[in-house]
């Protein structure tokens, strides 16, 4: 086990930066996401970190050693690939000990560790078994068990999830947290989900245009976003534009905004959705943000549903759970209200 | 039209491309068993043309020397072009595609042309004719089809193997053989048998090439026709068909061309 660290590193295909002057801090036993849409170099850095692709500049540190020019095969990790990238001719067992026999540990120790990596996994049944005849979860299981067999300094996973349906990426996500605390390695994985981000990481980095935008618990970068890319990607946001001008003429017959604290006058103003609420007529209490609005669409989606309403330029979206919702039709003129404290002022660059 | 005439118009169809292919072959073998050599009827049963054959030493050499020149003709192209269609695959390199593109020609050159320029080729170096001019003619001729062969089962690698492979440590040598070799085998095989194919078929640059009393069994039966026929040349044949069909046959177990199983 051990830290990981990438500090200023660069990287060009062509003219096209990749990775632009990135940092970010891996502390040892964590899990961390690395976020963005694609093209936004995520898996870049990750393979970056694997050592499929060496940087232009900048440095990259596994525990104490400078990998900057260590090749792949030398740098002790353990990796989990999207398809899953099991040897098709091997059994399970033989693709997990695959990194066993290539570090020559005996044949007694690799039936025992393989034992143990299919226990972790729960699939001690299924050794002798070839990958076509497993399912996606149970082939997903063996990466993960090929992958850490090795006792890696770092485990890192390209969109581990991705390739699972959704009730089933629900309980690998469990599961993956509970053996990656189990064993306690350093685990970096690579997503385009943010759900599945803020449900494993305890630290996230988000990626735009080769560049790490933010970088922080997932609750810190929701509850603080420092821009409106960090604010938008990671879950849903309302953008109230127009907010940049003064704070009187916010208040009004329509709208009764309090600015939040570091509001400079210039910053741009962001609320999630779950923190608004839509009453029929003006709430009356103090130190509540007030917004004129028009019922645009409702959206009942189970246990939360989701309503989209018009003010002024802005769309607005508000979820909650259905009940609490007033009965409401579209073209209704209604209200939408929020702490002062939920709203996040996002200065302007 | 209903679709069960169809389907037997169908069924005849491929008959008459069996009975097409294979009539001339089944004539052959038939004649082999006469005892006339004039390819009188009736048929007589007789092994009296296989019995000359054995006692000919000229065609048991020739067919000994094409059958080891086979041999080597694969063992040297199938390596060759296997490593060449690796290479091709990982690797980036400056000229690459030039360098795919120019495998081709030499297939569609007539043999004839092919045949011509290696002799004057061999003769310039110094080498001129014999057995090492053959088989590095045959090696010449073989790989553009090894190259293909595995190079077209290699487009279904798929390349994060190696990558996964090489994240559990392992070097290039021990990713060849435990990872990329055994999902390209089938492919190598095929790739084996069609350099087997083109060496001990191969008549036009054999001929060119070979010294008079080094001929290869394709160029002896060629002469001796001029010469006059004999029956044991249906003999001969009639042996290395069935070799080959075993062979083939075998083969087609491990691969499947000719389409999915």
């Amino acid at each position: 086990m051990a830290e990981v660290s990438v500090q200023n590193v660069t990287k060009k295909f062509g003219t096209l930066k990749a990775l632009d002057d990135v940092s970010m801090d891996f502390p040892d036993g964590g899990f961390f996401g690395l976020l963005g849409p694609s093209g936004s170099g995520k898996t870049t850095l990750l393979r970056a970190i694997a050592g499929f692709i060496f940087v232009d500049g900048g440095t990259i540190r596994i525990g104490e050693q400078s990998v900057e020019h260590v090749p792949v095969e030398k740098r002790d990790i353990g990796m989990m690939f999207q398809n899953y990238a099991l040897f098709p001719n091997m059994t399970v067992a033989d693709n997990i000990g695959f990194g066993l026999r290539v570090r020559k540990v005996g044949a007694a120790e690799e039936r025992r560790r393989i034992g143990e990596a299919l226990e972790l996994v729960q699939l001690a049944e299924h050794g002798q078994r070839k990958p076509h005849q497993l399912s996606g979860g149970q082939r997903q299981r063996v990466a993960l068990a090929r992958a850490i067999v090795t006792n890696p300094r770092v485990l890192l996973l390209d969109e581990p999830l991705s390739a699972l349906d959704k009730a089933l990426r629900v309980d690998m996500q469990i599961e993956l947290k509970r053996i990656q605390r189990e064993i306690g390695i350093t685990t970096i994985f690579v997503t385009h989900d943010q759900e599945e981000a803020l449900t494993l990481s305890d630290k996230i980095g988000i990626l735009k245009d080769g560049r790490m935008t933010q970088a922080g618990p997932p609750r810190d970068v929701y509850n603080a976003p420092n821009d409106i890319f960090s604010a938008t990607f990671l879950g849903d946001a309302n953008i109230l534009s127009g907010s940049g001008a003064t704070d009187d003429l916010r208040r009004n017959e329509e709208a009764d905004i309090r600015m939040p604290q570091g509001f400079d006058g210039k910053s741009t103003l962001v609320v999630r959705p779950e923190n608004m609420s839509i009453s029929l007529t003006k709430p009356d209490q103090e130190g509540l943000s007030k917004l004129k609005a028009t019922v645009v669409q409702r959206v009942f989606a189970g246990a939360m549903a989701t309503c989209i309403l018009q003010s002024g330029g802005n769309t607005i979206k508000v979820i909650a759970r259905d009940q609490e919702f007033p009965d409401l039709s579209e073209g209704a003129q209604v209200w939408v209200s929020w702490p002062q404290d939920k709203t996040i002022a996002i200065p302007a660059n | 039209m209903n679709s069960r005439l169809l389907a037997n118009l169908g069924r005849l169809w491929l008959g008459l491309i069996l009975v097409f292919l294979y009539a001339p072959i089944l004539v052959m073998a038939f004649m082999s068993f006469n005892a006339s050599q004039y390819y009188q009827l009736p048929f007589e049963f007789s092994m009296r043309w296989y019995e000359k054959l054995a006692s000919n030493g000229e065609i048991i050499d020739a067919a000994t020397r094409s059958v080891l020149i086979a041999i080597v003709t694969t063992i040297l192209a199938t390596t060759l072009g296997t490593a060449a269609s690796v290479a091709l695959f990982r690797f980036e390199f400056r000229g690459k595609r030039f360098l795919q593109v120019m495998l081709f020609p030499p297939i569609a050159i007539p043999w004839l042309i092919t045949g011509t320029a290696m002799l004057i080729f061999f003769f310039g170096v110094g080498l001129g004719r014999g057995t090492p001019s053959v088989i590095i003619g045959h090696v010449a001729l073989a790989l553009p089809y090894v190259i293909v062969v595995v190079s077209a089962r290699l487009a279904t690698f798929d390349a994060t193997l190696e990558e996964a492979a090489r994240s559990m440590g392992a070097g290039g040598w021990t990713i060849t053989r435990r990872v990329t070799l055994p999902w390209i085998a089938p492919g190598i095989i095929a790739g084996a048998l069609f350099a087997f194919a083109v060496s001990f078929d191969q008549f036009v640059v054999s001929y060119f090439l070979s010294e008079p009393g080094d001929s290869t069994l394709p160029v002896l039966i060629y002469t001796s026709i001029r010469k006059g026929f004999t029956p044991e040349i249906n003999a001969i044949s009639t042996i290395i068909i069935v070799i080959s069909m075993a062979v083939m046959l075998f083969a087609a177990r491990f691969s499947n061309f000719g389409g999915e199983r």
